[in-house]
């Protein structure tokens, strides 16, 4: 058993592992925090298959951004405990049938049989100044570009979506200056001088009271 | 040496967890949103052994777009859940019939 067979087995486990914490759990900051436990390993198993640039990208962007962002709404949000176990015992036999038929096929499909070390054979090792990230950034802005702005537009789009959906305008509850309309305004629309004509004196009102 | 059949059985696995994430459960939204992420990266870590074993840069390049759709998909997704629990008060995935027929 050599080592990257050691770290592979490791990795692999853990991860499998804290996967099944994510479902398992309760507590859905106790299951984010697993997801990013998860995220760490196969980050892990990522470096193993010498994508180098990836794995540092899943750890930076998914666990720095993404999940950061799952943690503040989950806490926000304040649905910290619920009681999972009755929809849980209710689905579990057709779940975990549906589960076990679906993985099994699929590791059927993939087994050692196929796709072992003699039917797909470790690629060369690469020079010892091969660079991932050169050679994917590479790959990326020449023959991918256009998918590439196709990605960027996807991303703005998304902000301007997320903005949009949570943005409320406050009901107005209290009165307040319009400071535009404070600094705008002129002495015309203030005071107005009103020319009009003096009256005459009557003296017979006071004698009518 | 590590084979491509270990790295797709991990895949495999990480794959149906998340499926069963979904199918159970029926209290918290969050949870199912998490599965799906489980998924993508599943799904990705057999984009990346296939790239490695073919010794092909496209699977990479690939993983890098699901990747951004990911994000994308996780903050829109975040986005409806607070306009949801704003609206509802609830994140139970029994309690949103609003659109049952």
């Amino acid at each position: 058993m050599t080592v990257l067979q050691i770290i592979f087995y490791l990795f692999s486990s853990l991860a499998v592992f804290s996967a099944l914490m994510v479902v398992i759990s309760s507590n859905p900051v106790r299951g984010a925090l697993f997801l990013v436990l998860t995220f760490f390993c196969m980050a892990g198993l990522w470096m193993l298959l010498h994508a180098e640039f990836l794995a540092l990208t899943l750890v930076l962007v998914y666990v720095g951004a993404v999940m950061t962002l799952f943690l503040f709404v989950v806490m926000m949000l304040s649905v910290t405990r619920l009681n999972l176990r009755e929809g849980f015992v209710r689905y579990l036999p057709i779940s975990v049938l549906i589960v076990l038929s679906v993985t099994g096929l699929a590791i059927m499909v993939v087994g050692p049989q196929r796709f072992g070390l003699i039917q797909m054979p470790l690629p060369p090792a690469t020079p010892a100044d091969f660079s991932n990230t050169a050679s994917l950034g590479l790959l990326l802005y020449t023959h991918y570009a256009f998918p590439f702005e196709i990605a960027a537009i996807v991303l703005l789009t998304a902000i301007v979506a997320a903005i949009t959906l949570t943005h409320r305008q406050y009901p107005k509850k209290h009165k307040s200056q319009r400071v535009s309309q404070q600094i705008a305004v002129s002495p015309k629309d203030r005071m107005r001088l009103v020319n009009m004509p003096s009256e005459p004196k009557i003296n017979s009102t006071r004698k009518g009271q | 040496m590590v084979s491509l059949s270990e790295f797709l059985i991990v895949a495999a696995l990480l794959f149906g967890i998340g499926i069963a994430g979904i199918l159970i459960n029926r209290k918290n939204i969050i949870v199912v949103l998490m599965s799906i992420e489980l998924i993508l990266l599943a799904v990705n870590t057999n984009f990346i052994a296939f790239s490695y074993f073919l010794n092909n840069l496209a699977g990479q390049v690939f993983v890098f777009f699901i990747l951004t759709i990911a994000a994308a998909e996780a903050a829109i997704g975040l986005a409806i859940m607070v306009v949801l629990f704003r609206k509802r008060g609830t994140l139970e995935v029994q309690e949103l019939d609003l659109l049952k027929g």
